[in-house]
């Protein structure tokens, strides 16, 4: 693989652009692999990458049923932050967005990591309180963030009406390193770099069912033939409890729509992220000006990638009323993608009841912050066949065993 | 949007009217169950892409739980019933196997 760099772009101006090669490979796909995973998001391959990166474990295929990065990790709102209220999320949260910072270095490859900083808005006495409890958590666990006070919020974005008309603003959670990244970049720069290792990402290749023997895989069947394979790594947000049935297990999850919204590119208004999550609405800026709005997820189970037009409605009004000066913006786009929710609003990352089957998913709203931690800790429980520190909170069995990591009290908001 | 009938009110209610309740036909796990049974009674969820049974209710009308019938991968409604039954009706089933044919059957 070239290096991208300045001087690959001079010599590339010289020679009319003819010098530029395909990102990843596309091979077919070999008789079987030491691992597979299930599904070219973000999350498989970030798992894929930091497999071959920490653990040296290169003979790996990652098969997406559409194309790389189709998925809800080229579909959302791109927030990354770490401020969570329970130890275990800070932890591998911050774990994420610390590799973020540094991830465009390490993968060759410009993700476009923009640490604008994130400001979570209270708008009620309860929401001040929270918050005023999150930054004294984050405080002890290492990460940076601090309760700022109106004045301060609109000193970073004197676009919002800090005095209501419903709900006024009464200060809010600022975490300065928060920012976002571009999704899809975030995919290619793990494919691209995955592909370099020699690992095969087989695209067009749906599974459609997993083969096991005495209680263990043994590979799987996909539209492109069957694979066989030591271990498996189920990661595909929506479609998890579709492959936990062919895996032969159930998952305490719900796949549920959530949209966005981008509107007309106009000048630079706000250059930060600002989420509202009593009045259900988030905001920032890209790059192109367009404004990139989310809220709310919808109530019902849906497969279709589309959702409900009041959610929508809801989340545009809740804006209106904090920022008065988009009122009069048009939308340019609104798509959705299917979530995967579990009931304490936290991921599940660990084993699976069909040995060396390991499962990754449950991100719900809020996974693409979570990538690099998520694929560092996942690829380590992979390799090990156990869950390392960063993992272990996060298994399935703190169902049955009454353990939630419940940030569902912490954040009103999908995001 | 989603469109059901409500089949205490008998009107046709839109999503706007309803509250969406999670899977229908759930059995309760009761005293003496051990913890793999609560487990799957609390949260493990069936959470199919296909025919999904569930429970709505109608906040903005006559108030009242009723079950729905409906595909998730398409949105197609199969048909509503009363919440008061353990299994969805047979009239109701047909027409399942009549819109879909592969269709597994009901599984409680
Ligand atoms: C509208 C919206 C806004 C969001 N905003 C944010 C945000 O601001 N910040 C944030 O942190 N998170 C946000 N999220 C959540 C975030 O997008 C997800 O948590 C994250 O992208 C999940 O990544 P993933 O790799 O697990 O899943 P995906 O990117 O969905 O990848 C899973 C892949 O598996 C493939 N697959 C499924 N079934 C099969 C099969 N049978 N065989 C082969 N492949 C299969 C799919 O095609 C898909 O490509 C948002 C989500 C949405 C929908
Ligand atoms: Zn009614």
């Amino acid at each position: 693989m070239k290096r991208y760099s300045a001087f690959a772009i001079a010599r590339e101006a010289l020679r009319h652009h003819t010098g530029w090669q395909r990102a990843w490979r596309s091979p077919a796909p070999k008789p079987r692999y030491d691992v597979i995973i299930i599904g070219a998001g973000g999350h498989g391959l970030a798992t894929a990458y930091y497999l071959g990166r920490n653990h040296g474990i290169r003979n790996v295929a990652v098969l997406e049923k559409g194309w790389l990065g189709g998925g809800n990790t080229g579909r959302n709102t791109t927030i990354i932050r770490s401020n969570y209220l329970q130890d275990e999320s800070a932890a591998i949260y911050e774990k994420a967005r610390s590799l973020y910072e540094t991830l465009s270095q390490d993968l060759n490859y410009n993700i476009m990591f923009s640490p604008r900083g994130v400001m979570m808005l209270a708008q009620t006495e309860h929401e001040v309180r929270g918050y005023r409890r999150t930054a004294h958590a984050n405080r002890l666990q290492g990460v940076e963030t601090r309760f700022i006070s109106p004045a301060e919020v609109r000193e970073i974005a004197p676009i919002i009406a800090i005095d209501g008309p419903r709900y006024p603003v009464l200060g809010a959670l600022w975490q300065p390193r928060g920012g976002t990244a571009r999704h899809d970049a975030v995919a290619w720069g793990y494919a691209r770099a995955c592909s370099d290792m020699g690992m095969d990402i087989i695209q067009q290749c749906e599974v459609t069912a997993i083969r096991q023997e005495r209680g263990r895989v043994t590979g799987v069947e996909t539209t492109r033939g069957t694979i066989g394979c030591d271990k498996l790594g189920i990661i595909v947000a929506g479609h998890s409890g579709q492959l936990a049935e062919m895996a032969g297990f159930r998952l305490p999850i719900e796949s549920v729509a959530l949209q966005a919204l981008v509107s007309e590119p106009i000048k630079p208004v706000l250059d930060t992220v600002v989420m509202a999550n009593t009045v259900h609405g988030y905001i920032s800026q890209s790059d192109k000006g367009e404004l990139v709005i989310g809220g709310g997820a919808d109530g019902f189970n849906n497969y279709t990638q589309r959702g409900s037009f009041h959610h929508i409605e809801e989340t545009v009004r809740a804006l209106v009323e904090t920022f008065p000066i988009i009122s009069r913006l048009k939308m340019l786009r609104q798509w959705g993608g299917i979530v995967d929710m579990t009931g304490d609003r936290s991921p599940i990352i660990g084993r699976t009841p069909l040995e060396n089957c390991f499962i990754n998913c449950g991100w719900g709203t809020g996974g693409f912050k979570a990538i690099p931690g998520s694929g560092w800790a996942m690829a380590a429980t992979m390799a090990r066949g156990e869950p390392d520190d960063l993992a272990a909170p996060f298994g399935m069995e703190r169902f049955r065993e009454g353990r939630f990591i419940d940030e569902s009290v912490a954040a009103g908001v999908a995001h | 949007m989603l469109i059901l009938h409500c089949p205490y009110c008998g009107i046709h209610a839109d999503e706007t009217e309803l509250a969406p309740g999670g899977e229908a036909h759930i059995r309760r796990a009761g005293p003496g169950s051990d913890d793999t049974e609560f487990e799957n009674y609390m949260f493990a969820r069936k959470n199919p892409k296909g025919v999904h049974f569930e429970r709505w209710r109608h906040v903005h009308g006559c108030g009242k739980w009723f079950h729905a019938a409906r595909a998730t991968d398409t949105l197609e409604v199969f048909g509503t019933y009363p919440a008061q039954t353990t299994e969805p009706p047979e009239e109701i089933l047909a027409h399942i196997r009549k819109r879909r044919p592969d269709w597994k059957g009901f599984q409680g």
